[in-house]
């Protein structure tokens, strides 16, 4: 039995809806994790101990420990105490969290090097502590960023397959049903991975134009 | 007599066990030009610094428009005293330290949308005035990274503008600059003190202090060496210390 990618046609239908709950995914978690990540990160460089020190355990707790286990606490663990999340919402929270962590360590280290300048002259323009770092100094982090912050992003796009095994039918699970009905794993593993590289192309395009734009004052 | 606009007292700064400020006294009235000259590590920056606070002091007291600028309070109401303090005094720095990723009239009108003084078109017609009046209207919306060190320079000029203040603080604004665009800049201080603008200016520049300001302080060792106008300390400087280094800047 040799291949015969002539059976994918059939299976259309699944794949496509998964590679939808899966863009559905990856966006959705894309935006958190780095909304997250700046807030993690500013957060990160308060001056109260007291504000630094829970991020910073938050932060160790999510990069010392695998990913697939932070899925199964968030989505069977939670219910113990009365938290129900549908699995896709489980799956969007885990890898928000997961990477916000590693995008703030980015992110954070970034708005270290901008240089002291720049917050010196927005405070002598009157302007907050908060004000200062919101207008002057995270956009030129961020612009500092874009590339590190880009790969983290298609590493969650590949990430994004674990939610799987909770049940989300995203792109990999649906290959999965796929197989079960037609057993031809191979073909289907392979479709699968040809969509998920054609995703990534996408992504690294738009990461390309985010990084001209938040650099074009260069 | 009003009452002068900053008044300075007994300040001291040290730097971990380095005092760099040692006691100086000033006052300055609505409307003078002083200009603060010393060798470098005088203590002159540390104690334009100081003014706006961007600098902490350690002992001595800070006046501005009548309040005390260096009070004791907690945290939040410091911040919030100092914001409002620094919305009435300008800084430009030896670096420009603009906002890289703002284009120059974003640059000015950032402060003054941001803290709600006035809408976006009134910002907008405001900085294209002052972008004007350094003579740079054509450059709005360039990015800093387009501009030469003077109209940089420039450019933050406006940006402190931008807020009205009632005193300007010039930290050796000229100091990175080649030598053919210092000139540009220095006509655009000019300009500012004929419209009676409080400055106080932390030069190098000898001759453009002479040339612009009312009062010279010359600093040493974190103390005030001389003091007067700058005929005097220039032409007939008292104190061997001031000739020395008089000496020295015109020799050179």
């Amino acid at each position: 039995m040799g291949l015969d990618f002539s059976i994918l046609p059939a299976y259309a239908d699944i794949l496509w809806q998964g590679t939808l709950w899966t863009i559905a995914l990856t966006v959705l978690s894309m935006v958190f994790s780095l909304a997250g990540g700046v807030v993690f990160a500013v957060l990160q460089l308060s001056r109260h101990a007291i504000i630094r020190w829970p991020v910073a355990g938050f932060a160790w707790l999510f990069m010392g420990t695998p990913l697939l286990l932070q899925l199964f606490l968030i989505y069977f663990g939670l219910v113990q105490i009365g938290l129900d999340l549908n699995a896709f919402v489980a799956g969007v929270i885990a890898l928000s969290l997961h990477f916000a962590v590693y995008n703030s360590e980015i992110i954070r280290s970034a708005i270290v090097a901008v240089d002291k300048g720049q917050y010196e002259a927005a405070r002598s323009l009157g302007l907050s502590q908060f004000q200062a770092m919101r207008k002057a100094i995270v956009p030129q982090a961020v612009a500092n960023v874009t590339p590190a912050l880009g790969n983290m992003m298609i590493a969650l796009l590949k990430e994004s397959a674990l939610v799987s095994v909770i049940g989300v039918m995203e792109l990999t699970l649906s290959a999965q049903r796929a197989i079960s009905d037609s057993f031809r794993p191979f073909e289907f593993y392979i479709a699968a991975g040809a969509i998920y590289y054609v995703l990534n192309l996408g992504l690294e395009q738009a990461v390309r134009v985010a990084e001209r734009r938040s650099a074009q004052y260069r | 007599m009003n009452e002068p606009i900053v008044k300075i007292r007994g300040l001291k700064k040290n730097f971990g066990s380095l005092q760099v400020l040692k006691g100086i006294d000033m006052d300055i009235d609505q409307g003078q030009i002083f200009a603060l000259i010393g060798a470098s590590g005088s203590g002159k920056s540390t104690l334009l610094r100081t003014i706006n606070q961007l600098e902490e002091v350690t002992e001595g007291e800070i006046w501005f428009d009548g309040e005390l600028v260096n009070q004791k309070l907690p945290h939040r109401q410091r911040e919030a005293h100092l914001n409002r303090l620094r919305q009435n005094i300008g800084m430009v720095f030896q670096h420009f330290n603009l906002f890289p990723h703002l284009t120059a009239i974003e640059n000015v009108t950032m402060a003054p949308l941001m803290l709600g003084r006035v809408n976006k078109a009134e910002a907008i017609e405001q900085a294209k005035k002052l972008l004007d009046k350094v003579g740079l209207s054509d450059r709005g919306d360039y990015y800093p990274s387009k501009l030469s060190g003077g109209q940089k320079q420039r450019v933050a000029i406006a940006r402190s503008l931008a807020m009205n203040p009632k005193l300007m603080l010039f930290d050796e604004v000229t100091s990175a600059l080649d030598p053919e665009l210092v000139g540009e800049v220095n006509r655009v201080m000019k300009a500012l003190a004929e419209e009676d603008m409080t400055m106080i200016i932390v030069t190098h520049d000898l001759r453009f202090a002479e040339d612009v300001s009312d009062h010279v302080i010359f600093m040493a060792d974190g103390l005030v060496v001389e003091e007067g106008p700058p005929s005097l300390v220039f032409r007939a400087p008292q104190e061997d210390r001031t000739k020395s280094f008089l000496q020295q800047v015109f020799n050179d």
